[in-house]
């Protein structure tokens, strides 16, 4: 046996409102990771503008990669394979990154390998975890995407739920709008619920009677949205940190009886968590604890890679890689791109 | 010299290798809206077809804009991911002037018109003298009236071209006062060999860019942009 070579991927993503590249050694290893956020600017209107975020991404695309090759010490020589996101997510946006990926590719002579973007946010964990390996259960929790996952091997998954209406971080957004805290709503609803009544109001946790694992958080946000209109009516004042707090109960407290229902039915020994409301401290912290409770193993990445970036899309492109996944010059955007569908 | 050309501003999908005498390969479809799946094995054709050495080419040059927003795009950053991995520079070519070079030396004015919707057309007037490629009105986005109006004032034979004719032909023919002739149909739509033509004028004067600085030109902002802007003047206008 001679000395297995080193395997760089240069990964690109653009599918909403961050421009990414990211260098990855062996899947393992970020070499470099280099995000240009546009949120500043979609603030502006209260969420993302898919015209504006595609403009923006041409405009930063190639300062981007060229900043991941620099920071990653590498040449666009040294590099393997192109991985980059090619759904689900805003069409135009997705399709600057697979243009632009597909050209580097095919004058480098190059493998292209386009990732499902929730198959990069689960790979996320890969990262700093070097001992997860799968089978595990993962929650992906993002403003666009509620799905939980059986990882079954590295590029095999099983979506065993997923929401029936809002994402969980989509329902955020829209609290926050509601009692004026603006976008994105997440972090500002995450940081103002340390100072509230999480058992002030009780807002409703929905189940969904013929799929155990699904999700529904239009119920909760609705309940929220009246919780305000009586309050107005009535001439009450309310307050925010205790609606801020109460809601994120309610989505948390679904979200982890959810996993940890999944992890047991399943008898997986590990669990992780992964998109941009992994962040989240209340969720984190509720599934420490109730892993804790039920020696579970409980993973998950660093903020930096729980936001969309380029390096989770490395990693899941370098299993691909692996498994012989090659794309063709012809490879489109699929926005509504499905999990194992490829 | 030896330019790579792209055309993806409109529903044409056009490549082209060009050099200053001859063209040395063009493929181009005038069929749907797949770009982002046509655009680059298209480029691969022609290279095959030709054994062409990406590295010997001096530039490549693309439809820069106006156009659909999402094709011009994918147009441009095809191209920016060549300029890169490549490191050869980009020429951004008006989508308009690109059109005009479709009809070098003609003798009357040259007016491409593409359809911009809401009731606007993005168009551009052009002219050679003696071989020289002249600007007499640089692209622009305005309704079909205003153009009409501009060449009634012009008062000389125009030829006009682009996928804006079909939708406007009638308008043309009730408003224009001049005679005017529409550009047969080898010409009237987008090619990259017209763009490459003219990118070679382009790179002999110097006039390139880095693929990192490349972007579109849309000649409009965003909808979002343009109706936060009237609520703004509207407020503005109110609290005066």
């Amino acid at each position: 046996m001679g000395e297995t070579k080193d395997v760089l991927i240069l990964a690109i993503e653009s599918s909403c409102d961050e421009t990414a590249a990211a260098v990855v050694k062996n899947g393992r290893e970020v070499l470099s990771n280099v995000i240009s956020s546009q949120i500043e600017l979609h603030k502006l209107y209260g969420g993302v503008v898919p015209e504006i975020a595609s403009r923006k991404h041409i405009e930063k695309i190639n300062q981007v990669i060229e900043e991941a090759l620099e920071e990653a010490n590498v040449t666009l020589e040294d590099i393997d394979a192109i991985g980059v996101t090619y759904g689900p997510g805003l069409v135009g946006a997705l399709l600057v990154g697979v243009a632009e990926a597909k050209a580097i590719a095919y004058a480098t002579a190059k493998p292209l390998i386009g990732v499902h973007h929730i198959e990069g946010h689960i790979s996320a964990n890969f990262i700093e975890n070097k001992e997860l390996e799968p089978p595990f259960i993962c929650l992906v929790v993002s403003g666009g995407h509620t799905h939980l996952v059986c990882v079954k091997d590295y590029g095999e998954y099983e979506i065993i739920g997923r929401t029936r209406d809002d994402a969980a971080g989509e329902a955020f957004d829209k609290v926050a709008r509601a009692i004026g805290l603006g976008y994105p709503g997440g972090p500002k609803i995450d940081k103002l619920s340390k100072e509230g009544n999480l058992n002030a109001i009780v807002f409703p946790k929905a189940h969904i009677t013929d799929a155990p694992y699904d999700f529904s958080f239009s119920g909760v946000k609705s309940a929220v949205l009246n919780y305000i209109n009586g309050c107005q009516m009535k001439g009450e004042t309310f307050c925010q940190a205790d609606i801020a707090a109460s809601f994120q109960k309610a989505v948390t407290d679904v979200l982890v009886e959810n996993a940890m229902r999944a992890v047991e039915e399943y008898g997986m020994k590990k669990l992780a968590i992964a998109g941009g409301v992994a962040s989240n401290s209340s969720l984190r912290c509720a599934m420490k604890e109730a892993c804790n409770q039920s020696k579970i193993d409980f993973y998950y990445p660093s903020p930096i890679f729980c936001t969309d970036n380029a390096a989770m899309i490395g990693v899941a492109a370098y299993y691909e890689y692996k498994k012989g996944t090659r794309h063709g010059w012809d490879l489109n955007a699929v926005p509504n791109l499905k999990l194992g569908e490829k | 010299m030896r330019v790579l050309a792209l055309d993806s501003s409109g529903l044409v999908a056009s490549v082209a290798i060009v050099e200053e005498e001859q063209t040395v390969a063009e493929y181009t479809v005038n069929y749907k809206k797949t770009h982002s799946q046509t655009l680059l094995p298209m480029l691969d054709e022609i290279v095959k077809m030709t054994d062409m050495d990406l590295q010997t080419i001096d530039a490549i040059a693309v439809a820069g804009g106006p156009g659909s927003f999402t094709g011009l795009r994918i147009g441009s950053a095809t191209a920016k991911g060549l300029g890169l991995a490549l490191n050869k520079p980009l020429i951004h070519i008006p989508t308009l002037e690109g059109m005009a070079y479709n009809l070098v030396d003609s003798a009357s004015i040259i007016c491409p018109i593409m359809d911009a919707r809401r009731n606007q057309v993005y168009t551009g007037i052009y002219r050679f003298v003696d071989g020289e490629f002249k600007i007499l009105e640089d692209q622009i986005a305005i309704s079909v009236e205003e153009l009409i109006q501009k060449l009634n004032e012009m008062d000389e034979k125009v030829v006009f071209l682009g996928d804006g004719v079909p939708v406007y032909a009638k308008q043309l023919k009730e408003g224009l006062k001049i005679s005017f002739t529409f550009a047969p149909a080898n010409m009237n739509r987008q090619r990259a060999s017209s763009v490459g033509l003219l990118g070679i004028e382009y790179l002999k004067q110097g006039k390139t860019e880095t693929a990192r600085e490349h972007e579109p030109n849309y000649l409009r902002v965003s909808q979002a942009e343009r109706e936060r802007n009237e609520r703004q003047k509207a407020k503005e206008s109110k609290e005066i």
